[in-house]
């Protein structure tokens, strides 16, 4: 390997600086998974019997589920009975206000960079914040409250707004969709869960933030989101882990809901702990996310994927309404051991409907990357249309990326296009910049910022800049 | 300003350049010829720092040890290479390119950083100076540029950097003669007696346009013969081959230095 290269291999092996961990009181139960574990669940959120009724429907599908193989993917047996599937913080019952916020778990998030004081917020972001299975907090409910919106967790939803819940949960994602899909159907904890009500603009950016603290236990939430007609929001959701040398699992699902001429906009920056450069730890993440786009409605998915040790994740639309628009933008970086297999799935219903996927796939050290994507055209999709565009950066000679686009079309009026390109940072950009006086560290986040650029683009404003400071500091390193 | 003593360079032990001896002193502009092959552009890239080659001799600019240093931090002692085909980096805006390569350099010496509006004037300078469109800072570095426009971005870098010396690597080659033209003007323009240009080309006629103080030939991996602007047009009308065909053991034993005595 020639000087450049070992560098550049260095520069992907930098540390995870979230790899912390808190101690909190945390109310934690024993390993296992049966009927009573789902039972205890329930009851510890004080559920509704139709909920539970639900979630022993999903666990009895789950059961006689197997694991999906086919996603390039290497992964250890995954032993489900020696997780636990309830963590929670101990902390007061009823929060009045962000001061009765347990101090721990406010100085964790202020290490984190996210701080939950509502005057030393982000202007103009609502924030969530979920530590291992429960929210702890919602900032700026009451200004949200003003225009009619509904954010709060997943569990608050369902004492307060059952009616919205039962209607929605599942109509997206059925429990039997997929393994993991129904795994979490039974055992999920809590989550965020946002109503727009019709001809709503959501005047502030709605953002989730996902902390796992606790070891060996999974971390399953549910989101929801329903836009109702003519309704507009933006949601944005980050995700950090301690450095364990367990693995740890996160198999998570988020349904959105956009009714006619609404749009929503959902924008993930996913920096769970990746693992160290053995492949020891990290998060396994097995996520199901699908929308439902009504008529004329618009779904639009944008993900910046920098952590997890394993990544299983294909944001989807149902463009189901006619005229309806899915987009995905996406730009998954896998180092170290990292694998990702990660796309997008289209699925044109609705006449005069259009997608497009864009894909940044960024491998390096012995880091695998997969695009894998779907797009399908329906009988019923007149004149549907795809464009799809998949480019993948090499920037180590240990890495692998992969294209792998499935495409059914049984409406002859579609048009679909794919594009692919593989790359790598070459040693002449890196030699160009550094003659204009930059160092190779900052000459190799300018490149690959660049390649990622049309994803940044898509991200709201101070997440983009988050964003951007991600990726370089996940290709942050030695130097020489 | 830029001593080169016995300067060598080699591939894989392929020798390129093989006793090299250059001076230039401030404010002096000097062209480099040669044929192909002859390493002219091998000692651009041997002076900047590029991976790849075994090196030897002294090469120093304004006294620093330039051969000992790190690509960047040549650059931040004054070093700017025009590059014969300039990089694209997709993605990467001209502007905040430029900017960054400009504080850059700044941080290493020691200068406060210039802030966005403050490089927005530096910018629009230099931009006049090459005759480019607004636009030009908004598009991606050298992405799906002209071969003209390449070669103008390389001269805009120049001007924004303001380097002590500016080595200019067939800078010339490709361009019409318009765009000749305007990259002669924004040279000329940047000459001053604290910076020194050498030129390394193939013809005569950009020669035309910047009048060089010497002009050296370059014939394999070592300068065999000097002059003044006189020099380059021998060259037009007989090529090489003078210098090509004879014994290189007969050629003078220290080649002129740019300070001719």
């Amino acid at each position: 390997m020639s000087r450049t290269a070992q560098e550049i291999n260095d520069l992907a092996e930098a540390s995870y600086e979230y790899g912390f961990s808190t101690d909190l009181e945390t109310d934690i139960a024993p390993p296992g998974l049966t009927e009573d574990t789902v039972r205890l669940i329930s009851a510890k959120k004080d559920e509704p019997d139709w909920l539970l009724q639900w979630r022993l429907k999903a666990f009895e599908a789950w059961q006689a589920m197997v694991e999906p193989d086919w996603a390039k993917l290497e992964i250890a047996p995954i032993d489900y009975q020696s997780l636990s599937y309830w963590a929670a913080p101990k902390q007061k019952p009823v929060l009045d206000s962000m001061d009765d916020v347990d101090p721990e778990i406010r100085d964790m998030f202020d290490k984190l960079g996210i701080p939950l004081h509502e005057q030393k917020m982000l202007s103009n972001v609502a924030i969530d914040a979920i530590v291992d299975s429960v929210s702890v907090t919602t900032t700026f409910k009451a200004t949200l409250a003003e225009a009619g919106v509904i954010f709060c967790s997943f569990s608050e939803a369902v004492q307060d707004h059952p009616e919205l819940v039962r209607e929605h949960l599942g109509s997206v994602v059925p429990v039997r969709d997929n393994f993991f899909a129904a795994l979490n159907s039974a055992v999920f904890s809590d989550g965020s869960f946002c109503y727009i009500p019709s001809g709503v603009r959501c005047p502030m950016e709605l953002s989730t933030y996902f902390r796992i603290n606790s070891q060996n236990t999974g971390q399953f939430e549910r989101t929801l989101i329903i836009a109702e007609d003519d309704a507009h929001v933006s949601y944005l959701e980050g995700c950090t882990a301690p450095q364990r040398d367990e693995n740890q699992l996160h198999a998570a699902v988020v349904e959105l809901v956009a009714k006619d001429r609404a749009e929503i906009k959902y924008s993930t920056v996913q920096n769970w702990y990746p693992g160290d450069e053995n492949g020891v730890g990290g998060i396994y993440n097995f996520v199901t996310k699908r929308g439902r786009a009504h008529t004329d409605a618009k779904i639009s998915w944008t993900q910046v994927e920098t952590g997890s040790a394993i990544t299983w994740k294909y944001p989807s639309v149902i463009l189901q309404g006619d005229r309806s628009i899915g987009e995905f933008y996406s730009v998954a970086l896998s180092s170290k051991r990292q694998q990702a297999d990660t796309g997008s799935k289209m699925i044109h219903i609705g006449a005069d409907t259009t997608s497009s996927i864009i894909s940044k796939g960024i491998s390096a050290g012995q880091g695998q990357n997969t695009y894998r994507g779907l797009v399908k055209v329906m009988r019923s999709a007149h004149n549907a249309r795809n464009y799809t565009q998949c480019d993948s950066l090499l920037l180590s000679s240990d890495c692998g990326a992969h294209t792998i686009p499935y495409i059914e079309v049984k409406n002859p009026t579609a048009k679909v296009e794919h594009e692919a390109s593989t790359s790598t940072v070459g040693e002449d950009q890196l030699y160009y910049c550094r003659q204009r006086g930059m160092t190779e560290e900052d000459a190799m986040s300018m490149i690959v910022n660049g390649f990622c650029r049309e994803v940044f683009d898509e991200l709201p404003m101070e997440f983009a800049v988050e964003a951007q400071r991600l990726l370089s500091v996940s290709l942050e390193g030695s130097v020489g | 300003m830029l001593h080169v003593e016995n300067l060598s360079a080699s591939i894989g032990g392929t020798p390129i350049l093989e006793g090299l001896d250059l001076n230039v002193e401030a404010g002096e502009v000097h062209a480099i010829m040669g044929p192909n092959g002859s390493g002219k552009s091998t000692f651009a890239h041997a002076l900047a720092g590029r991976d790849g080659y075994e090196i030897g001799g002294t090469a120093t600019l304004d006294g620093a040890d330039l051969l000992a240093m790190e690509p960047e931090a040549r650059a931040a002692a004054g070093l700017f290479i025009g590059f014969q085909y300039p990089v694209e980096i997709p993605g990467v805006n001209n502007m905040y390119f430029l900017r960054t390569a400009l504080n850059s350099v700044r941080r290493a010496r020691g200068e406060e950083e210039i802030g966005a509006r403050d490089f927005l004037a530096v910018a629009r300078e230099a931009m006049d100076l090459v005759e480019m469109k607004k636009d030009f800072l908004n598009r991606s570095v050298n992405a799906g540029f002209s071969g003209g426009e390449k070669k103008r971005n390389e001269i805009l870098q120049m001007a924004v950097m303001r380097p002590r010396l500016a080595l200019l690597d067939e800078t010339d080659s490709g361009l019409d003669i318009d765009a000749l033209q305007i990259i002669a003007a924004g040279v000329n323009s940047l000459r001053s007696p604290e910076r020194s240009v050498v030129i390394i080309t193939h013809y005569q006629r950009l020669l035309d346009y910047i009048r060089p103080d010497f002009v050296h030939v370059l014939v394999g991996g070592r300068i065999v013969k000097s002059g003044d602007h006189t020099l380059a047009h021998h060259l037009e009308d007989h090529g090489y081959a003078d210098f090509v065909n004879h014994d290189l053991d007969d050629a003078p034993e220290r080649p002129l230095s740019g300070t001719a005595s």
